[in-house]
């Protein structure tokens, strides 16, 4: 028992700091220009892919660099091109075209590299188990993720919190029209975030690429969880972000990770009742469930304080 | 927040001859309808009317959301889907208990099942607006749609919940057998619930759901709550998307978890759009439009669907109100007559526009055959002509298309709008443009 709680949760927040690179990006985005990033998770995906094209070419470690500025590089071009010009038919004309990349960009991939899973190996040098807990022996790849998402974590950290280009996004998230008027390139600035932003995730991307299934729906299947994380933590906070990422993390990992169902816990059914909903629900296990405990917390999240976490805003 | 939506046509007080033409254009459009298979009287174009009524019934319950009350749902197959499965159990229990119940009012009892679940959820839902509640409904969608798998007994988990449409008690002699009779069936609904449908347009209810689409501020301080509003829009579209979803079981005789997924409701949020969610006639548009590409284009080429989002960005960036909005927009230039000054510019940018849409087309389906070529050969067959996916040519002729066309192709369009620029003047000095 001990043991499943403490792989779980180094699997737990492990999963949550790949979602707050996800988060952190799109929470940003979102307050800074009211647009949520449909096709988030499509750069995401675009990370996996492009590192593994080019982990194929010129070896992992290049890789890790030059996928996330290609990925980043995409996203600026998105903003630039799509975005800018349809932001005068306003937020709904906004979000909608971010629906429709998600969708073309998700097509291009399984276009590209087929509709099953690439072989997206672990790098040879971090293909080793870094200690053994227990009978579990744990890789140290993952090891290798939880120390890149906590070192961008940081440096994200310091250079909102430390810098000038922190202190003008910082600005521009609450008074945006302020801080043209004093004479930064708002426009500039949007786009520079953007392009971060979908950067942090193609680094996602290309680091949960070799630990999870890289294929062309994977963008599709984290995608609605990266919007319930932030609108769990609430719209515009970053710190909500944060802990919801972590919580969103924590509880799927344990969901799939316990197998027990009330069947389990307080004996079967009389099998005199036949199939009924009830048996379903009797016999469903909490690992069958995970999937849907996100959509869950949403929901009771939304009734219980509807702005979310930590969130302010009412729009 | 919604800035693409504009106003409902305005009332204006009816003279007899407007009257005469409105009435006329529903007479026409339930002529047609009856006429349509006498016509085209292949089973297979039997079979894509039936499906275009489905789609256009669901197409219109998602425009009350979209275009009438502003409400971007990405959930909205939800409704579809139960209704479906709705329908799918009262089905068996009609021939289990031998109920006399005929299937015409099967797709009724769909709709009760949409507005059923509307009911439930859709308080939780409304509550927010914009946004939020675009993320809400796909929350919802994604949770229903994952729990449909879970709860075996209801919904037959992977495999669907199947039934015999001809085993229930007939109507008027008819077994629905046939799907001529089914396709009878679906025009029926669609007629009903498209004239019902409009005319909720026109109730205080449907004037209530613009105004909280248009200031929800501005409703607060009349003394309404935009959240009551947006439920009660939310239930009608659960209930007309309940009898679409109905319809689909009584066509398909099968309802699985793909009724509720995320791509129906993608596909719903395609259709609208791109149709035209301002006009009430945008719907029927893009849902003609987009079940005939779906059913047709997945013939032709593998990569359909890529197709589809390119169509729907191109949408969503150069025309937001869709193909009403376009037909709508030139309606004041056929009124005054100088339609004809716009022309001769469509006509010249007609060509290096074909030229650029043609070297996307061929540059789509090279990537798709060399990347995924597996026993079809390196050779595309396109316009006629055979093209090797591996020759550097093919790639030269692409990319020259795609280049040289938009080069030109600019051009070209900037004619056009000064034409465009021209005959609204025109228009306006006649006195038939504001």
């Amino acid at each position: 028992m001990l043991e499943l709680i403490v792989i779980s949760t180094l699997n737990g927040v492990l999963f949550g700091m790949l979602l707050f690179l996800l988060s952190s990006g799109l929470t940003v985005i979102f307050s800074m220009m009211g647009v949520l990033n449909f096709a988030h998770a499509s750069f995401y995906m675009l990370g996996a892919f492009f590192g593994y094209q080019l982990t194929r070419w010129i070896g992992f470690w290049p890789a890790l660099v030059l996928a996330p500025l290609l990925v980043g590089a995409v996203g600026m071009a998105v903003e630039r091109y799509g975005l800018r010009n349809t932001h005068k038919h306003g937020h709904v004309a906004e979000l909608l075209l971010t629906f429709g990349l998600a969708f073309a960009i998700e097509e291009i991939v399984s276009m590209i590299w087929g509709k099953s899973p690439v072989d997206y190996r672990v790098p040879a040098a971090l293909d080793f188990p870094a200690f053994s807990l227990f009978s579990t022996n744990y890789p140290a790849y993952k090891i290798f993720m939880l120390a890149v998402s906590a070192s961008i974590f940081v440096a994200l950290l310091v250079v909102l919190k430390r810098t000038r280009v922190g202190l003008i996004v910082q600005a521009a998230l609450t008074h945006p029209n302020m801080v043209s008027h004093l004479g930064h390139n708002v426009g500039r600035v949007f786009m520079l975030v953007f392009g971060v932003g979908s950067a942090l995730a193609g680094m996602a991307g290309v680091i949960a690429g070799p630990a999870l299934v890289t294929q062309s729906d994977m963008a599709g299947l984290l995608g609605p969880i990266l919007f319930v994380v932030i609108v769990f933590g609430g719209l515009g906070s970053l710190p909500g972000a944060f802990i919801a990422s972590l919580v969103i993390g924590l509880v799927q990992t344990f969901g799939v990770a316990l197998n027990g169902s009330l069947a389990s816990a307080f004996g079967p059914l009389d099998p005199s009742l036949g199939p009924s909903v009830l048996t379903d629900i009797w016999n469903v296990t909490i690992a069958q469930i995970a999937p849907i405990l996100p959509y869950l917390l949403l929901v009771l999240m939304l009734i219980v304080r509807p702005m979310g976490l930590l969130g302010t805003r009412e729009t | 927040m919604i800035d693409t939506a504009i106003s409902a046509p305005y009332v204006k007080p009816a003279g007899r001859g407007q009257n005469l033409r409105f009435y006329g254009m529903w007479v026409v459009a339930a002529i047609s309808l009856v006429v349509l298979p006498l016509v085209f009287s292949s089973g297979g174009s039997i079979t894509s009317f039936s499906l275009i009524g489905i789609a256009i019934v669901f197409a219109l319950s998602y425009n009350i959301l979209l275009g009438q009350t502003g409400l971007l749902s990405f959930g909205h197959a939800v409704y579809y889907g139960l209704g479906g499965f709705l329908a799918i159990h009262m089905m068996n229990l009609i021939v289990a208990h031998k109920w006399p119940i005929p299937l015409p009012f099967i797709p009724l009892i769909g709709g009760f099942g949409g507005l059923a679940f509307a009911v439930v959820i859709g308080w939780v839902v409304t509550k927010r607006a914009g946004t939020v509640f675009a993320m809400i409904s796909l929350g919802i969608g994604e949770l229903v749609g994952s729990s449909s798998l879970i709860l075996r007994s209801v919904f037959g988990g992977e495999s669907g919940i199947t039934t015999d449409r001809t085993s229930l008690p007939h109507m008027f002699g008819w077994s629905f057998g046939p799907q001529i009779q089914v396709y009878y069936l679906i025009s029926f609904w669609l007629m009903v619930s498209a004239i019902l449908m409009y005319a909720l347009t026109r109730t205080p209810v449907g004037r209530m759901c613009n105004a909280v689409r248009d200031n929800p501020e501005r409703v607060e301080f009349i003394g309404y709550d935009p959240h009551v509003v947006r439920y009660l829009a939310c239930c009608f579209a659960g209930f007309f998307a309940g009898i679409a979803g109905g319809l689909a079981a009584v066509n398909f005789e099968i309802a699985n978890s793909a009724y509720l997924g995320a791509v129906q409701s993608g596909m719903v949020l395609f259709a609208t759009f791109i149709g035209g969610t301002a006009q009430f006639f945008g719907p029927i548009l893009g849902a003609i439009l987009v079940t005939y590409l779906q059913l047709g284009l997945a013939n032709v080429t593998t990569v359909w669907q890529l197709y589809f989002g390119i169509i729907f960005i191109g949408i969503v960036m150069f025309a937001p109100r869709g193909i009403a909005g376009l037909v709508m927009l030139h309606r004041p230039l056929i009124r005054a007559g100088t339609l004809g000054m716009m022309i001769p510019s469509y006509l010249l940018s007609l060509l290096p526009t074909l030229a650029l849409v043609c070297g996307g087309v061929l540059a789509i389906e090279t990537a798709a055959r060399y990347t995924q070529s597996e026993g079809e050969g390196k050779v595309v067959h396109l316009f006629g002509m055979p093209f090797d996916s591996t020759s550097l040519t093919t790639w030269a002729i692409a990319a020259a298309l795609i280049v040289g066309g938009f080069l030109v192709a600019r051009i070209t369009w900037r004619r056009v709008a000064e034409a465009w620029d021209r005959a609204t003047t025109a228009a306006r000095d006649r006195g038939c443009l504001a």
